[in-house]
């Protein structure tokens, strides 16, 4: 059968122009990170004055919001990690049945709820207890309720990636190790967590990661405080928040101020991801 | 641990749990069954928060379409509205774009380019929701309203969703944000269906005389569209629960609008712009209403998602 | 009367181990030869050349020519070849995403045959070509994936005739299959030889015995013999194709 000589030029064609077509899509991603990048750098940059990296709000500097940035994500953390990683340790070593199945489902539903439903609930947690007079109503705008928000935030997110690196570890370490009679729990800590070790802390990052840029939940939880810290139950600044009032003022300062700020928040999450990337790589060498 | 139950005997015997053994066990169960119970909780205290004004509201809620905090009447038909909307639009510029960068990683890239190309796309999804929001007021808003818009505006101006006047600060630039947004998480699923085809299929189509794309096309694609719709549905949960990006860039109109270029708002950006300047005694209790639609939204979107990708579920993306 | 199918010192490279060295040979119009030798001796890479399927594996090379009437395929478009020389796989690879029919149409349809009755009528020939008309004739939207291993495999040559092809490859084509299946595709092979010039690789030495006229005998990399199958059997020129027919090795 002979086929045109045509139609086998047009199918070369097209398949140049597809091909040519999914480059434009990765140029298309590009571009806005591209963007991004750039207008932080080239708008951010002049604002980064020491004043205003060192002073509070109080004297138009973020350091109070860098400062809470690193008071929620420690405090977070803190909540978080035990946790998440004994919810990990729970779904890869205890947890092949079906409870296991279950706490998997759910913990996968919390990691994709929208982190404004979380922060409403935080909110609405310490609300609820106020009335019952437990706490005094003010407490709704604090570190604690932040807290709250942003742990609940994070620990899915570190029990999964756990389980995860837990389950890369083989079973003939832990055969190994009950084989020489070490109990069950210390294999589990001794042998598996630190053979992980990497992994684990590769996890820990990416949660830090997701919640230090967190602002929704913190607009309605942390609120705003113009000072440093003052206290769990006070309101408290924070980066994400910052850039948000800094974008939305009417002032042309503040909108630049803003670039700054956000120009500080994305190196502290660029240098996060690229912290859990050179783990990974590390990792991988010494194998 | 099911090794322990392929012991036997003496060993198991030997081996037998210690005390401290079902201690910590206990432990890790305790806290797996409180993340659990912290999931409950959550649902129970939105619902308790937002009593009364389901008592006030029911299900009318849903289809009621004004927001007015004087009269205290709410309804919350215009942002579910306006989150169909901007989701379609993600969706509809997202998934184009996240199939061609995933065709390009997994069947065109030479092979050196594969891992830094795949970082940077990456990177898109460490970029916090506020910065996007940020960008998205000084840099792509007055992009679209100077250029992009009043472009497409010439091309399909006869119809009625690119009429009227450009103003930037609308819902077609929160689409086209949360668009660019959901592209690290379709991309990525996508790819991983991608790779996951056998090369046999490519083979059998390439020993037909195809084309790299038409092999692309009928051996890769089809085989993997279940993973690819679930890569796109996974990116449509993302999309709805967006907030800062969105809040910042859709002109925040509380109302139903007629064409893209208009303002617009979704449940998510509703919730964040009328918290801090909630009337009582109902307006709260209503944005928490609407809060509980959203996670039901979200639930059922990513419930639906999991049927269709299953394992290649990607965790901590995603932060506003 | 000149080869169908010309080989010109082959020579096949994967990154930078050599495959297979300097191999030159003929296959005669409407005839079926077989390709023999011990796992790892190059025989899969050397019919992966002869439809420029070898050189889609990443860091693959090949140097030499392989003449079709007379025309060398690697000067040609690559997609022009592959159409004139199909191929069969080891194991059976239908698409499963699609019915029987639009399996068996996939290559028309890439070659822009749309018209219904072209493409039923070729469907037909080429599911009889098969012999697997009769048993699913009735069924042919269902999936490609349903049928068993061996009517997979009868698909997977319908598919490869429907655009008649002049040269048929078919790499190892039985050993995925039990042995009724096996029989049902060697009768095939005998009938398909008058339509088509056909290249079977294969490990199993009674298969090369039943079904093609032509062998050739390869050992690591190299071809060491190539004759009528029955005098190779019978009287192999070297020691080497004697050891290996009576089993000393491979």
């Amino acid at each position: 059968m002979k086929f045109p000589v045509d139609r086998d030029t047009r199918r070369r064609w097209f398949d140049f122009i597809m091909s040519g077509a999914t480059l434009l899509c990765v140029a298309l991603a590009l571009l806005p990170l591209g963007s991004i990048l750039f207008e932080a750098l080239v708008r951010g940059a002049p604002a980064l004055t020491p004043t205003f990296l060192t002073q509070s709000s109080l004297m138009g500097g973020i350091a109070n919001a860098i400062q809470g940035t690193v008071v929620l994500i420690g405090l977070t953390a803190l909540v978080a990690l035990p946790v998440g990683i004994l919810t990990g340790i729970y779904l890869s070593e205890y947890g092949k049945n079906r409870l296991g199945g279950i706490v998997r489902l759910f913990v996968d539903v919390m990691t994709q709820t929208p982190s404004i439903v979380v922060g409403i609930f935080a909110y609405s947690f310490i609300f609820e207890l106020s009335l019952l007079g437990f706490f005094p109503p003010p407490l709704v705008f604090s570190v604690i309720s932040a807290v709250i928000a942003l742990a609940t935030i994070m620990i899915p997110i570190v029990a999964r990636t756990s389980e995860e690196a837990m389950r890369l570890v083989p079973t003939s370490a832990r055969e190994a190790a009950l084989a020489l009679g070490i109990p069950r729990y210390r294999a589990i800590l001794r042998v598996v967590l630190p053979s992980c070790a990497s992994a684990l802390v590769t996890g820990a990052l990416l949660g830090i990661a997701r919640v230090g840029g967190e602002t929704a939940p913190l607009i309605m939880t942390a609120a705003w405080n113009n000072d440093f810290f003052n206290g769990l139950n006070q309101p408290i600044a924070a980066l994400p928040t910052q850039v948000y009032r800094f974008a939305v003022s009417p002032s042309l300062a503040e909108n630049r101020a803003a670039w700054g700020a956000s120009l500080i928040l994305v190196l502290l999450m660029l240098s996060i991801s690229i912290a859990s990337r050179a783990v990974i790589r590390m990792r991988a060498v010494r194998r | 641990m099911h090794v322990f139950q392929t012991l036997r005997g003496r060993t198991r015997a030997r081996l037998r749990a210690t005390p401290r053994d079902l201690v910590f066990e206990g432990l890790s169960a305790f806290t797996a069954l409180s993340v659990v119970g912290l999931l409950v909780l959550i649902t129970v205290i939105l619902y308790l928060a937002a009593a009364e004004s389901i008592r006030t509201y029911g299900f009318g809620f849903l289809s009621g379409s004004v927001w007015d905090s004087v009269s205290q009447r709410f309804g919350a038909a215009p942002f579910i509205y306006g989150m169909l909307v901007t989701s379609a639009l993600a969706l509809l510029l997202g998934v184009p774009v996240s199939l061609g960068i995933a065709i390009f990683l997994s069947e065109l890239s030479p092979p050196w380019l594969r891992i830094p190309l795949t970082f940077i796309v990456e990177l898109l999804a460490a970029v916090p929701s506020v910065v996007y929001g940020l960008w998205g007021i000084f840099v792509l808003g007055p992009a679209m309203r100077v250029y992009i818009e009043p472009g497409v505006q010439a091309v399909l101006g006869f119809l009625p969703p690119f009429q009227g006047h450009p103003i930037g600060s609308d819902v077609f630039t929160a689409g086209v944000i949360l668009a660019i947004m959901i592209i690290p998480t379709i991309s990525a699923v996508s790819r991983e269906a991608l790779l996951a085809v056998p090369d046999s299929q490519r083979e059998a189509a390439l020993s037909l005389g195809a084309t790299r794309w038409e092999t692309t096309r009928l051996g890769v694609l089809r085989y993997a569209r279940a993973g690819i719709f679930g890569a796109a549905i996974l990116g449509l949960g993302r999309a709805v629960g967006e907030t800062m990006a969105v809040t910042m860039t859709i002109g925040n109109r509380a109302a139903f609008f007629g064409s893209l270029f208009e303002p617009g708002q979704t449940i998510a950006s509703q919730i964040a712009s009328r918290w801090l300047d909630a009337v009582p005694p109902l307006e709260l209790g209503a944005l928490i209403q609407l809060g509980l639609v959203l996670m039901l939204v979200s639930l059922f979107i990513n419930l639906f998602a999991r049927l269709m990708v299953g394992r290649f579920l990607r965790v901590g993306e995603g932060a506003e | 009367m000149s080869a169908k199918v010309h080989v010109d010192k082959i020579s096949a490279w994967y990154g930078p181990k050599l495959a297979i060295q300097d191999i030159s040979l003929d296959f005669e119009e409407h005839s079926v030869s077989g390709i023999i030798g011990p796992s790892g001796c190059g025989k899969s890479t050397l019919i992966r050349c002869l439809n420029r399927m070898h050189e889609t594996i990443p860091k693959a090379r090949v140097e030499g020519q392989v003449l079709l009437d007379g025309q060398d395929i690697y000067g040609q478009p690559a997609v022009s070849v592959r159409r004139r020389i199909g191929m069969v796989f080891q194991k059976p690879n239908p698409f499963p995403t699609m019915s029987i029919y639009d399996n068996v149409a996939a290559g028309l349809r890439l070659n822009g045959v749309r018209e219904r009755k072209k493409l039923d009528q070729a469907v037909l020939e080429s599911l009889k070509q098969a012999a697997l008309w009769d048993e699913v004739k009735d069924s042919l939207d269902k999936s490609g994936a349903s049928l068993s291993g061996g009517q997979q495999q009868r698909l997977c040559i319908a598919r490869a005739l429907a655009v008649k092809p002049e040269v048929l490859l078919m790499d190892e084509p039985c050993s995925a299959l039990d042995p009724i299946a096996t029989a049902k595709i060697e009768d095939l092979i005998f009938d398909l030889k008058k339509d088509y010039t056909l290249v079977i690789v294969t490990h199993n030495m009674q298969q090369a015995a039943r079904v093609a006229e032509t062998t050739a005998f390869m050992y690591l990399g190299k071809l060491i013999e190539v004759g009528r199958t029955r005098e190779l059997f019978e009287r192999p020129g070297e020691t080497l194709t004697e050891s290996y027919i009576t089993g000393r090795f491979g």
